[in-house]
């Protein structure tokens, strides 16, 4: 199926098994907000269940992993530079915030007793 | 002018033509359809534009002084009793994936030459999607009338969270929407026989647009609602 396939038609079961496990990873998700995890367990269980459904999307429901390597590298490869971007863009946010707090303080503001 | 230079060459073609030809070069890189093709690099350019959006929301949401209103108490919704955290984004979060289920099989169907099945299921397909805007046009108007969040303040927190609220779920939203009346459009045309001599790729690559709204939505519960 391969080669020189326009033609992706696979076992119907498949799907059937990536639509169930996408609700239970969602669901999963969403008992990450209920069940109150804080923290570093909140954002490593949000981060692998999202990348686990992002995974099981692209795979299957849009034939990833039965495409030529030559189409996954050149879909799949380019986002990877977005790192760069995330990166320098949480280090200017935290040199930000570090300014403001320097030269205007912590908020005194109606909002702050929410924290 | 002293003297005249002329681009020559193998396979050299004069004029404009000659740009196709070089570029072309008759060789074709990707073996599937030119319209499978398209559509991916359609949607890896879409996904700079929304990972541009979410970057921005770390960054204005790591630079602010302000508490960041909490997502688990604003999208709390009560029906009757307690206030349920995040139930209707949870709600919605499932319409779209059970969306991307019928749109699976909807691309099965086509390659199997079911027409009226696959038409129904891209219907079934695109109804799930107007049932998602209709939410979404509802937590807008919640959130607009009753809470009074504006996209340059709120009176939660952080004036930013209604700036990036409404552009990225906004934005999102706009690509359902346009997905919806894609799907229509296709579905009809499917009923209408005009892909029985074409054959049934075309199911496939809207289902992929179809499918990178559901996926950018998985990036959006996790980085705005859950976070």
């Amino acid at each position: 199926m391969a080669q020189d396939d326009t033609h992706q038609e696979h076992p119907l079961a498949i799907y059937f098994w990536i639509w169930g496990l996408l609700f239970v990873l969602s669901t999963f998700s969403y008992m990450v907000d209920i069940m109150g995890f804080e923290s570093y367990a909140r954002w490593g269980l949000i981060l692998l269940f999202m990348f686990l459904k992002a995974g099981f999307i692209v795979a299957v429901f849009m034939h990833m992993m039965w495409e030529r390597l030559a189409l996954i590298y050149a879909i799949i490869g380019p986002p990877v530079v977005l790192l760069v971007l995330i990166g320098l863009m949480a280090i200017e946010g935290d040199y930000t915030v570090l300014t403001r707090l320097n030269y205007f303080g912590a908020d005194t503001t109606e909002f702050a007793e929410h924290h | 002018m002293a003297h005249d230079v002329t681009a020559t060459g193998p396979g050299f073609d004069p004029g404009v033509r000659g740009i196709a030809t070089d570029w072309g070069g008759d060789k074709q890189t990707f073996h599937v359809p030119w319209g499978k093709a398209m559509m991916w690099i359609f949607l890896l350019s879409d996904t700079f534009i929304f990972s541009c959006f979410l970057t921005g929301y770390m960054n204005v949401r790591a630079s602010t002084r302000v508490p960041w209103p909490n997502p688990s108490e604003v999208f709390a919704l009560s029906f009757g009793g307690e206030p349920i955290p995040l139930i209707l984004i949870a709600i919605m979060t499932f319409i779209l994936i059970s969306s991307s289920g019928t749109m699976a099989m909807a691309v099965n169907m086509g390659y199997r030459g079911d027409r009226a099945k696959t038409a129904a299921l891209m219907l079934i397909t695109a109804a799930f999607g107007a049932m998602f805007v209709g939410m979404q046009a509802f937590e807008w108007t919640k959130l607009i009338v009753d809470e009074g969040v504006r996209p340059w303040s709120n009176p939660m927190g952080a004036p930013q969270f209604g700036s990036v609220f409404f552009m990225i779920t906004g934005f999102h939203g706009a690509h359902v929407s346009i997905g919806v009346i894609y799907l229509t459009t296709v579905a009809m045309k499917v009923l209408r026989g005009d892909y029985e001599k074409r054959g049934y790729e075309i199911v496939e690559i809207t289902g992929l647009y179809w499918h990178f709204v559901d996926l950018v939505w998985v990036f959006i519960f996790a980085f705005f609602y859950l976070w």
